[in-house]
């Protein structure tokens, strides 16, 4: 009925601190010469934040659009059509607690493994192999 | 259905994605993890749906099919949209603003 407003609240807070961090990480680029530049760009957590922003804001405006087909959710106040009625006001809020947190947490857990991926692929990549060392 | 649709948008993306890369102009990459993050979301609910309504689930009315397909292909173009107005507004390629300069 309204499950996709707690992954959207998640969004939420996930860019205010991907805007915060991008910001700090910006400050810290200005500091150092250029050589370090490149290696601080890899390693810029606000990028991979953006990957969680995008999961979580694609799939949010999907969803709502889902209830707006079924009719759950009004372009006009109080958009849920639920909002009328307390007993249906409880079932809203009972499916968020379990439905929308399950989406919530899986989508952050997806992301989690997302993320420590892309850091094994890039120490692999950051430590030369055996044939490298010996050719150099 | 309208989770099978999702998937499948999703997979096209992210092999169009990965086709493309490292070069990540078109911005493809968002347009993946849009759908996959729809695709989760509708895979959660399957789940307690499917906890509902048990062998049910698996026999769903022909009405009701229809009417998730069209979910579902309503769903993956209001993403193809998104994505879209994320490219125009963004202009990675400078496009617009080309465009606009000209006019000017």
């Amino acid at each position: 009925m309204a499950c996709f407003l707690v992954p959207a609240a998640e969004a939420v807070v996930t860019t205010i601190i991907t805007k915060a961090l991008e910001s700090k990480e910006q400050k810290v680029e200005v500091s150092l010469g250029d050589k370090n530049i490149e290696k601080l760009e890899t390693s810029h957590f606000s990028r991979k934040l953006k990957w969680l922003n995008n999961l979580l804001w694609g799939g949010s405006a999907l969803l709502a659009f889902e209830h707006v087909w079924h009719g759950e959710v009004v372009p006009w106040f109080p958009f849920l059509t639920a909002a009328g009625n307390p007993e249906d006001m409880a079932e809203v809020i009972h499916e968020m607690s379990t439905v929308g947190v399950t989406m919530a947490i899986l989508v952050t857990a997806v992301w989690v493994g997302m993320v420590v991926i892309s850091k094994t692929i890039e120490k692999r990549a950051d430590v030369p192999s055996v044939a490298e060392v010996k050719e150099g | 259905m309208t989770l099978l649709i999702t998937v499948f948008a999703a997979i096209i993306a992210t092999v169009v994605w990965y086709k493309n890369a490292p070069s990540s102009k078109m911005r493809i990459g968002t347009l993946a993890l849009m759908y996959w993050g729809a695709s989760i979301m509708w895979f959660v609910d399957a789940i307690y749906e499917f906890i509902e309504l048990r062998d049910e689930f698996f026999a769903p009315a022909g009405a009701d099919m229809l009417n998730d397909a069209f979910l579902g292909l309503s769903v993956v173009a209001l993403g193809l949209i998104i994505w879209l107005v994320i490219v125009l507004i963004k202009d990675p390629k400078g496009v617009v603003r080309a465009a606009l300069k000209k006019n000017s």
